[in-house]
């Protein structure tokens, strides 16, 4: 039961931060900073619950807010290049950030004993739940509660004005500008709404686990994060839910059985659904038709 | 009359090359403004100038007195210019009310309500000005599923969306038929009507000709002519420029 129920913990915290780069890619970011801030979100609350003796949730919160205070540092200058430059500068943060943890030294005497990141030795002794009696299905609660959270956040962002204008800045810069769109202020306030969803991601997935250390966030981690918006697809937020179990829960875990095969039939699987579904997995004929079975809705003609 | 835009020794280099060559030019209040030229005259450069895409080399640009010189392409947008393009820029990827939606200005509204309030209560002013384009039977369609006659009134009706002062069309009835011209030329009448004023840039003189109140002729970036569509019409320079001589134009 432990076994699926981490599984289960998985990907959620994954699908967490897969829906910050979502944020991002609605705007046509290609962003691979979203491991730096869910590395922030992870030490940041770390450090809160294990140091300063803080309760899960204020850590949490002032993990998210340090990682969006960054995105939105972060974004200001980043955000003013594109493309394949953008994707190399948010390669350099993140490793910045990566670097800084393989560093950082806070070590200190709560109850006798010490505790604290340990430079190259990692973080270890997260163990806010442990401690406070959590059982793991609440640990799995708490962390589909975020889930749930953010998925019905973004899916009411689609159904507001400010939706349609992440959309169209990812559209067409140059006509969204000439509606009247301040693409800077759109794309920083992106940059910042995902750096706080991969700062609560990574708050979580450090209590959960317990340890955390620089080889946690590393560059793949950061594909793995744009992975799941790109192959479930922009047209609806749950894509990128149907990607991270696709990924996760069905090709990682669930094919086990076929040793290191597996992560031939991954890349394999991967570059079949670009191809036959260019657009993710949930594209926008897709969702389309979902919503006419599920809502009895007629096709348009 | 007062002037809207005024252009005053305007310029804009491409390296050695002059696009617009410090160009003067007037739009008063409320009136269709044509600026005409044979291709590479500069036109879509000015067009591009005045929203901000390029930074000038020299002059100035004045909407309603205020230079706007300085000003983002979006800032431009809120001081009272809108625009289309000559090649159509949808948001291909959502509907056609979501497309004006985005543009939609409403200084009533606060902030908060503008950008995170639903659409139910601006459901009904959209389908108003899709009535405007005849897209109101459209609007849930996904703009990049028109066909390119509606693209066309799409892009008009969002540009109109913004509420602006002066509207710049950048070739509207490129790639129209006659029909659809006629139909184009009845929906500038009516911005006119309704007190914006208009900058036309056109190829196609019967549109030009039967909606302009004025009309000014640019070649390798500088102003050769301006007058009414009748003296236009008859000015030499303006048919050497287009046929190489007059003897050509006739």
């Amino acid at each position: 039961m432990a076994y699926y129920l981490g599984i289960v913990q998985n990907i959620g915290i994954h699908t967490l931060l897969g829906l910050s780069a979502y944020l991002l890619l609605l705007t046509g970011q290609l962003s691979l900073a979203q491991v730096g801030f869910f590395a922030i979100g992870a030490y940041t609350s770390g450090i809160l619950t294990v140091i300063f003796g803080l309760s899960i949730f204020p850590a949490l919160f002032a993990g998210a807010l340090t990682a969006g205070v960054f995105a939105f540092l972060v974004g200001i200058p980043v955000l003013y290049v594109r493309g394949l430059m953008l994707v190399v500068a948010t390669i350099a943060f993140s490793e910045i950030v990566r670097l800084f943890f393989f560093n950082l030294n806070w070590r200190a005497m709560v109850n006798g004993v010490e505790v604290g990141p340990d430079s190259t030795q990692g973080f270890r002794e997260i163990r806010y739940f442990a401690a406070n009696g959590w059982e793991q299905i609440e640990v799995v609660s708490l962390i589909w509660f975020f889930v749930g959270a953010v998925l019905a956040l973004l899916w009411w962002l689609d159904r507001v004005r400010a939706g349609a204008v992440l959309r169209a800045v990812g559209e067409d810069e140059l006509a969204a500008q000439s509606s009247g769109i301040n693409l800077t202020r759109v794309k920083v306030a992106a940059m910042t709404g995902g750096g706080i969803i991969a700062g609560i991601g990574g708050g979580l997935y450090a209590h959960s686990t317990t340890y955390v250390d620089h080889n946690t966030f590393t560059i793949l981690l950061a594909t793995f994060a744009v992975s799941y918006p790109i192959l479930g697809g922009l047209s609806s937020v749950f894509g990128t839910l149907i990607a991270v179990i696709v990924i996760q829960g069905v090709m990682i875990e669930g094919m086990r059985f076929l040793g290191d095969f597996r992560n031939i039939l991954f890349g394999l699987l991967i570059i079949l659904a670009m191809n036959f579904r260019p657009n993710g997995l949930l594209d926008g004929n897709t969702v389309a038709a979902l919503k006419r079975r599920l809502f009895f809705l007629k096709a348009k003609r | 009359m007062t002037a809207v835009l005024a252009l005053s020794q305007l310029a804009k280099h491409f390296g050695g090359v002059r696009a617009v060559d410090r160009l003067d030019l007037q739009v008063e209040r409320g009136e269709v403004f044509g600026l005409i030229g044979p291709n590479g005259s500069g036109k879509s450069t000015t067009v591009n100038l005045v929203c901000g895409i390029f930074p000038q080399t020299g002059g100035t640009i004045e909407l309603d007195g205020v230079e706007l010189g300085r000003l983002q392409p979006h800032q431009r947008i809120e001081a009272g210019i809108s625009r289309t393009f000559q090649n159509i820029r949808l948001f291909g990827g959502l509907t056609v009310w979501q497309n004006i939606w985005v543009a939609w200005r409403d200084d009533e509204t606060g902030w908060a309500s503008n950008w995170f309030g639903g659409s139910r209560h601006r459901r009904a002013q959209i389908q108003e000005l899709l009535a405007f384009s005849n897209l109101d039977h459209r609007s849930e369609e996904l703009a990049g599923n028109l066909s390119f006659g509606e693209q066309r009134r799409l892009e008009l009706a969002r540009a109109v969306a913004a509420k602006p002062k002066l509207i710049l069309l950048d070739e509207p009835a490129a790639g129209m038929n006659s029909e659809e011209v006629t139909d184009l030329k009845k929906r500038i009448l009516k911005l006119k009507q309704s007190g914006v004023t208009v900058l036309l840039v056109e190829h196609v003189m019967e549109l030009v000709m039967s909606v302009t109140d004025r009309i000014a002729v640019l070649n390798f970036g500088k102003r050769i002519a301006h007058g009414t569509p009748q003296e236009i019409q008859q000015n030499e320079l303006v048919q050497q420029a287009y046929f190489g001589s007059a003897e050509n134009a006739k």
